[in-house]
């Protein structure tokens, strides 16, 4: 199977792990990755104001140009996953913004979000299939105790995103358990790390972030995996003293892809 | 207080939020992991745009300190989505000439080595026109 692919400026750059461990494990499990061609960022955040055009038009682009090609538009990061999907939702849903955007762009037809747009764990679930996932385990996880870590992004707005449910998501944890580790649940696992405040009001995200570690730990955690690198950095910075990693890594590391990296 | 009924108008079409939808429950304001940081809670958001006393919010820090985690929007049993009249605020007032609230040059003072571009655009995106 081959699908489109959005990496995103992060994943480029600071987040290569996560990136390269897409790829890997997408390979190992017969799913190719195809890059759209020059992308563009998708800006982090996805604008809720309506009468905001420009900031939205890279993610349309990168859409159309899934759609040309038929396939669906996976991404990995958590941010560019929720601002592709609600830019989307806008094309789908808002009939004025679309017909600004159309007539904006002039690409040769119009695009009314028709591409479907998947995160990566949605591949896994919903393409791929957790099942498959666990027949090609080579070095199990067994005995690690891994709490996921959701963020907002991955889950929120619930009838934007419709990845899981956005209070009681089981996404991750299934995941975790056809990897053959066992999933430690906790409360602030959707809950925000702080996010870009961090540059604004650092003592913030700093209490948001420790609470989210206290609150894993505290459940019996020896690791959490997410699929944000702002998450991550905000974790890690403020002083996780378990190991904070992505869930692509977990990933390669189960299918015995990982080393292949280095 | 202050009645702006122009503003009031662009912020209720900017966002596309009712807020004569909200019955006071309070849940956005409960849910909101900014809160104890904020002046004005979600809920007086909405409840000020009602009113139109927008002139309040418009100077407020708690424009900068909504962490767009769409708590508010999502556990809202009215459906009146109030993290979109923050940012409908935050952006009649940084879309003013010489009105942005993070320049390039900041950076370097908070950056560090691990930053994730991811932030730096976000903060970009949210602070600044
Ligand atoms: S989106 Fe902003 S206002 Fe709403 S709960 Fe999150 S931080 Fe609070
Ligand atoms: S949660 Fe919704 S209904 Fe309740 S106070 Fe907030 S905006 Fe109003």
């Amino acid at each position: 199977m081959k699908v489109s692919y959005f990496p995103g400026c992060t994943l480029k750059n600071k987040a290569k792990d996560l990136d390269a461990y897409a790829y890997k494990s997408a390979e190992a499990l017969g799913v190719t990755l195809e890059e759209i061609e020059n992308w563009q960022c998708c800006g982090g955040v996805f604008t809720t104001s309506k009468d905001e055009i420009a900031t939205k038009l890279s993610s349309v682009r990168a859409l159309k140009a899934a759609n040309d090609k038929g396939q669906p538009l996976v991404s990995v990061c958590s941010a560019c996953h929720n601002v592709i999907k609600q830019t989307n939702y806008a094309m789908q849903t808002d009939k004025d913004f679309a017909f600004k955007v159309n007539n904006y762009l002039k690409e040769d037809g119009p695009y009314n979000g028709e591409t479907e747009v998947l995160h990566f764990l949605e591949l896994l679930r919903d393409k791929i299939g957790f099942d498959t996932v666990k027949e090609k385990v080579v070095n199990s996880l067994k005995g690690k105790k891994i709490a996921a870590y959701y963020g907002c992004l991955l889950l929120r707005p619930g009838k934007v995103m419709r990845m899981d449910d956005p209070e009681n998501p089981t996404i991750m944890e299934d995941l975790i358990k056809a990897l053959g580790a066992e999933p430690v649940v906790f409360a602030n696992r959707n809950e925000c790390c702080g996010g870009y405040v961090s540059m604004e009001s650092p003592a913030l995200a700093a209490k948001k972030s420790n609470a989210v570690v206290e609150n894993a730990k505290a459940k019996g955690a020896d690791m959490i995996i997410t699929a944000c690198p702002l998450c991550r950095y905000n974790l890690v910075k403020n002083g996780a003293d378990i190991p904070v990693v992505y869930f692509t890594e977990l990933l390669a590391e189960a299918l015995g892809v990982k080393e292949d990296n280095k | 207080m202050s009645h702006n009924s122009n503003l009031q108008d662009d912020i209720i079409r900017m966002s596309g939020v009712n807020p004569r939808k909200c019955m006071r429950c309070g849940k956005c304001s409960a849910t909101c992991p900014a809160y104890d940081e904020m002046e004005y809670h979600p809920h007086q958001f909405v409840n000020m745009v009602e009113n139109g006393d927008i002139e309040p919010l418009l100077k407020s820090e708690s424009l900068y300190r909504c962490l767009s985690c769409f708590a508010c929007i999502e556990r809202c049993p009215r459906s009146v989505e109030p993290a979109k009249l923050v940012e409908a605020v935050r952006l009649a007032v940084i879309r003013q000439q010489g009105a942005n609230r993070m320049k390039p040059e900041d950076v370097a003072a908070i950056a560090d080595d691990e930053t994730p571009q991811q932030l730096l655009v976000s903060a970009f995106r949210k602070y600044s026109k």
